[in-house]
């Protein structure tokens, strides 16, 4: 098998892409959308923005004056990063880099991980000549779809202010154009190499999701579903998010478990079911979710609530349940506990609190501690959640328990709503609208309150309004849920507004890595060359071997079975004829049946065929050198008499003797050390005498 | 090996579902219900046949259970909280949502009719459920090392499923009850294309071919609002789960059509507390209802309202869902008793009945007096409508189901004892099955699948990958024997592909068998090849 990662992704909202040649068949493993890369670009201008425009305007005025005049070269200044530097224009997307150097259509299969994995999809599924079928479990698939047409929803407010393009090539992805940006922004959409451009593409339409989603084929948590009859694939629960899973592929040649982002805590979606992971040929690690968590920590700023790293020493009791599961959940609730504090005091002291958030569970999460915190303080504010597809959302939330955790599941066994919220909707705790221009929140709208909205990068959707009315109070909180990018406020500067950035521990811990390893014991693991940095694998006691991947570099892994395993109808096998080879105390059997490949196991089925039983009779193959004295007898027994002619010991020649016979019919058979000739002009007699010699050789 | 089945309820009748059995050493137990038709120890199947000395959990390796309805699921808290099993038990999500009120349901009832005799407690069918491992659809559970179970859509009732496992290499499936057409608020059954060595199926209409749906809809909702335009009120005996909410979804559909105001009363609240799991669980429902759970879910009934003990009396017309159905105890004979004597009043009865039950009583042509108990007896004047509703497959559904499946032996339970002779006969004549309708405590033995294992080179397998292409010519005598038609589309050249797999296969002392190409073979026994 080869793999190649195509990208090490970004956090939790863009995961890894990788590209798997197995048994012939190519697997593209998720499709992520780095949404990261919007910050290069201005949120819809207000009537304040127009002057940045106009200086524009005046900056190439200015240099046409100065090249009619020949007044010397212009000298490129590298401006400095302010609000107006950022891209004035329609965002376009940024994809994984690597990808659109494979063909799409010698894709065979798709395999998406969690919601975030389908992002990309339909910029494939419209690609002519795409053909490959699409996995992915039937939760992912629906947070999936609200989560695009989401986009495509906040996209569609750049779309009536620009309008429609003018071509097809914009005109900030010029070179000369990209040259004059500040190196942050340059990096931002050419990548550290420079050599990112081909990843970027127009968003696609809300048709193209419609059309996508008719294009994918849903499984649930351990289901087994066959791809031309050879790969066997299985989703297993990572716990990550609703619907996330990892995957195990199972053919003739082994089995393979992809294991993406997982987390073993979880306060709402299904468990990390590891246990369904164990003993497989090759294990491709691809969790990078806790290398990013370390990378950020080390940039972490004031603002930052991490929390100490804690070196939990790790027993091998631990490893059955990986009992200090409850240390780390109770730090995320403290967190939880944390933010709700601080948002209290900001509602207490009259200001208004921003939640861009995009995770799923930590809105869940975060939206039943703070209807809590409101209900213990007695305080009467509103809390607001505003996106296009929020409704759908939340009522999607309360009819899948068979994809959350197991407390959640208890409360469908009692009868009680899964989440909190639904309760809170009744009561008009919460309201829930599908745009800031809505005609429910504006007569509704009431300050101090509580709004969860997105995006999370700050760039589209209802936060730009929300941002840019409240930046400028000191009273007001944003609190975000990574660490801050220095390019994030950038177009609301200068923020008054008190920023809290809290960092959930998510993913893998790099602690757990090992322990995890030695609990799944497969033959072969797959790792990305970070990993080599933080875990030492070179211990004597490991009983795997290790192959580091690096990012658009293939790996040839070898298959570690020689043979496949076949399986063979008991009533094909009652028709065996065995053979003793006396030697090697060996019994040999012909075969002859129906090959057939089902569920990805090899079957050999009894042919009925009438047609073959002539064939039947013929041996297939023989060996060793038939004995003349043998043969003489065995054609006298049937009634045949001949001569021997002991052959010339030319050097030339291979033959060791003739056969002459006359009565009652003309033949010869000529005997040479590797083959047997017998000429004769009828064809019934030489029939006759293949099976006096076929008796005499050995063979099956 | 031999699949050995044990069926100890629902043999050649309805009743006390329970089927054990034993494939490839492993034993398992399909349902675990009982007989709403008796009071006596004829009401459980006769567990002592599973092991004679009681040691349950070593004589099974799991319970599967296919849905919530007493006939299916009756027995269990019995089963592990008195008896004491204590090993897996599975079941759907909606089944182990729901069992816990229909058990709840049935053990109040038998507390009313018999005072303090209970034989299991409320917190007794609680400590059973937890013991519960609910399972989703088309999930495979690998139960043990070599057992492996799967669930499949059944229609019939929210939750329940038709169960396949997989022991070695012996394979089967029990339905349960199911239902291959959809009816308003569920699907119909589905399941994949498998190799099996048996199918149970169940065979409650073995001789019935139901008309169409939509007449009988029309039929019911003609006679409930003629009941309840003349003033009269409507008892529906039914149970919680199930048939009220697919009568609802109907009833609510008319309702909103005709504007009509009469009020749709659920006793008890119990029916109430149902439609909340109906919401969270309507992924399980058909598509058309799945779709609408964002804007409103179906299972949120506008004109349904709680009925209260105190408005038996009250004046004016209603339709009332009471439970339990059939009328076998509980509220639904005590308003029975108020109202029907008037007959301006309408009971609507589901289209099977226990015997033993009122509502199978009612009925028979002359119902005019009734016993409800021994002490009671009741003048019966108000009409009588059958409600031909029943979730369960007809026999041309029974018949698709096993020619889809075309399974070697197909064993039929929860049927009548004649009817299923009939369907067995058809099935072995049309569908050349071997088929058996075994009756309580008896076992059926039928032989299993095997298959011999062996390791494969991939020189083999290439082999019988190569083409093998034949070429046919027709003659010109065969042209003229071709009708007019014919002779213009056949081809004078025909092309076929004959994969044939051939090879040796090789039987080492002490070495697993391989199967490899002639060419390896030589090799391995060091000879040099000699044409002949």
């Amino acid at each position: 098998m080869k793999f190649t990662c195509l990208s090490k992704g970004g956090g939790f909202h863009f995961p890894p892409c990788h590209m798997l040649n197995f048994c012939g068949i190519r697997i593209l493993l998720d499709c992520p959308l780095d949404l990261s890369a919007l910050m290069a670009f201005s949120p819809v201008p207000t009537a304040l923005d127009c002057l940045p425009v106009e200086e524009s305007y005046n900056t190439e005025a200015n240099a046409f004056f100065d090249s009619r005049f020949g007044s010397g070269k212009r000298q490129k200044i590298e401006n400095l990063l302010d609000a107006k530097s950022l891209l004035f224009a329609e965002p376009w997307y940024k994809t994984v880099n690597n990808l659109h150097l494979w063909n799409a259509s010698f894709i065979d299969v798709v395999l998406i991980s969690s919601p975030m994995g389908i992002m990309g999809l339909p910029f494939l599924t419209r690609t002519k000549g795409f053909s490959a079928k699409i996995y992915v479990t039937e939760a992912s698939a629906r947070i999936g779809q609200l989560m695009m047409e989401d986009l495509v929803s906040m996209h569609a407010e750049f779309r009536q202010f620009y309008g429609p393009g003018e071509s097809n090539f914009p005109s900030w992805l010029r070179h000369e154009e990209l040259e004059v940006l500040p190196s942050e922004l340059r990096e931002l959409i050419l990548g550290k190499d420079g050599v990112e451009l081909g990843g970027w593409m127009p968003l696609y339409s809300a048709a193209d999701v419609k059309d996508f989603m008719l294009k994918i084929h849903t499984v649930n948590y351990a289901e087994e579903v066959c791809f031309n009859g050879t790969l066997v694939i299985k989703a297993f629960s990572s716990g990550i998010e609703i619907g996330s899973c990892n995957w195990i592929l199972n053919s003739p040649k082994g089995d393979i478990a992809y294991l993406s982002g997982s987390s073993f805590i979880s306060a709402h979606a299904m468990p990390f079911d590891y246990h369904s992971l164990q003993g497989t040929c090759v294990l491709i690690y691809s969790d990078f979710l806790s290398l990013g968590d370390t990378q950020d920590g080390e940039n972490g700023d004031n603002y930052s609530v991490s929390t100490a790293d804690k070196l939990l020493p790790i027993s091998s009791q631990d490893l059955a349940g990986f009992n200090h599961n409850s240390v780390e959940y109770s730090e995320e609730k403290e967190k939880l506990v944390f933010i709700c504090s601080h948002a209290m005091e900001h509602i207490k002291q009259g200001g208004s609190v921003l939640i861009p958030f995009d995770r799923l569970g930590t809105i869940l999460l975060l939206l039943e501690e703070m209807t809590a915190s409101l209900e213990a303080s007695d305080t009467k504010v509103p809390v607001y959640i505003i996106s296009s597809v929020a409704e759908e959302l939340l009522a999607l939330l309360n009819i899948i328990p068979e994809w959350l955790c197991k407390q959640r599941q208890e409360k469908l066994f009692d009868g009680e709503p899964l989440f909190a919220h639904l309760k809170l909707l009744k009561e008009r705790k919460i309201h829930v609208v599908p745009a800031i221009h809505s005609h429910e929140l504006l007569i509704n709208w009431q300050e101090p309150c509580i709004v969860f909205c997105p995006h999370r990068n700050l760039r589209m959707g209802p936060v730009v309004h929300l941002l840019r009315r409240w930046c400028g109070d000191p009273k007001s909180l944003l609190i975000l849920e990574d660490v801050l990018n220095p390019l994030s406020l950038l177009p609301y500067q200068p923020v008054a507004m008190k920023v809290l950035q809290c960092v959930f521990p998510v993913g893998i811990g790099l602690h757990e890595v090992q322990p995890l390893l030695k609990t799944l014991q497969p033959k072969t693991v797959l790792c990305p060359e970070e990993l080599r940095l933080h875990i030492n694998f070179s211990s004597e006691k490991k009983s795997f071997s290790v192959l580091y991947y690096t990012e658009a570099e293939t790996l040839k892994v070898p298959y570690r079975k020689d043979s496949s395993e076949l399986k063979i109808a008991t009533d094909l096998a009652s028709h065996f004829y065995w053979k003793t080879f006396k030697k090697e105390e060996i019994n040999i059997a012909k075969l002859k049946g129906e090959l057939l490949m089902e569920n990805g196991r090899h079957h050999l089925l009894f042919d009925n065929d009438n047609k073959n039983s002539l064939s039947n009779n013929r041996s297939l193959v023989h060996w060793g050198l038939p004995d003349s004295e043998k043969l003489m007898a065995a054609l006298s027994k049937m009634g045949i008499s001949g001569n021997i002619q002991h052959g010339v010991s030319d050097a030339k020649s291979q033959t060791v003797c003739i056969v002459h016979i006359q009565d009652p019919y003309k033949a010869s058979i000529e005997i040479g050390t590797t083959s047997t000739i017998i000429t004769t002009a009828d064809e019934n007699v030489a029939a006759f005498i293949y099976k006096i010699v076929d008796n005499i050789l050995d063979g099956v | 090996m031999a699949i050995e089945t044990l069926v100890l309820g629902a043999g050649q009748e309805v009743g006390k579902s329970c089927v054990v059995v034993t494939i490839n050493a492993k034993r398992i137990m399909f349902d675990c219900g009982m007989h709403m038709g008796y009071l006596d120890h004829r009401r459980y199947p006769d567990f002592t046949r599973i092991s004679p000395s009681r040691d349950l959990n070593s004589a099974l390796s799991c319970i599967i259970i296919t849905h919530f309805h007493l006939d299916h699921v009756g027995a269990l808290a019995y089963f592990t909280e008195v008896l004491g099993y204590n090993g897996p038990v599975y079941m759907t999500y909606p089944t182990k949502a729901l069992a816990p009120l229909m058990l709840e349901d049935y053990r109040k009832v038998m507390v009313d009719r018999r005072g303090e005799e209970e034989l299991f407690s409320s917190d007794q069918i609680a400590e059973c459920m937890k013991k519960v491992i609910a399972v989703d659809l088309r999930q495979t559970v690998q139960v043990e090392k070599d057992l492996q179970i799967r669930a499949y859509y059944a229609g019939h009732v929210i939750g329940a499923a038709m169960f396949y496992a997989k022991v070695g290499d012996a394979e089967m499936v029990y339905t349960g009850d199911y239902n291959m057409t959809p009816d308003r608020h569920l699907g119909a059954a589905q399941i994949d294309r498998l190799r099996l060595d048996l199918l149970i199926t169940e065979s409650t209409y073995a001789t019935t071919i139901r008309d169409s749906r939509y007449a009988r809809e029309r039929e019911f909702l003609k006679a409930v609002h003629k009941c309840v335009s003349c003033g009269g009120k409507v008892l529906i005996p039914t149970f919680a789960l199930g048939r009220a909410q697919e009568l609802c979804i109907l009833l609510e559909d008319y309702w909103e059509r005709m504007n009509l105001k009469v009020p749709i009363y659920f006793s008890a609240g119990l029916t109430i507390q149902a439609n909340a799991y109906y919401k969270m669980l309507i992924r399980w429902t058909r598509q058309k209802i799945k779709d609408t759970y964002s804007k409103h879910n179906a299972f949120d009934f506008k004109n349904v309202q709680k009925f209260e003990r105190s408005m038996i009396d009250a004046p004016g017309p209603c339709v009332l869902f009471a439970t339990p159905g059939m009328l076998s105890g509980g509220f639904s004979v005590e308003v029975f008793k108020h109202w029907a004597v008037s007959e301006n009043n309408l009971v609507s009865l589901p289209g099977y009945c226990v015997p033993g039950t009122i509502g199978h009583k009612l009925m028979s042509d002359k119902h005019d007096k009734v016993d409800l108990d021994p002490n009671t007896k009741i003048d019966v004047r108000c009409q009588i409508h059958q409600l031909a509703f029943s979730p369960h497959t007809d026999s041309k559904g029974i018949m698709d189901l096993v020619n889809f499946l075309s399974p070697k032996h197909v064993i039929l339970v929860h049927g009548e004892k004649h009817k299923m002779a009939s369907l067995k006969e058809k099935i072995h004549s049309e569908l050349g099955i071997q088929c058996y309708d075994p009756a309580n405590n008896e076992t059926v033995t039928i032989p299993s699948a095997n298959y011999v294992y062996a390791e494969t080179s991939d020189t083999f397998i290439r082999s019988c990958l190569s083409p093998n292409f034949t070429f046919q010519k027709c003659s010109s005598v065969d042209l003229c024997n071709s009708t007019t038609v014919d002779r213009n589309l056949m081809p004078e050249l025909q092309v076929e592909d004959e994969r044939v797999a051939e090879g040796v296969l090789v039987l080492e002392k002490g070495k697993k068998a391989k199967i490899v190409h002639q060419d390896e073979l030589l090799l391995m026994l060091e000879e040099q090849k000699h044409d002949a």
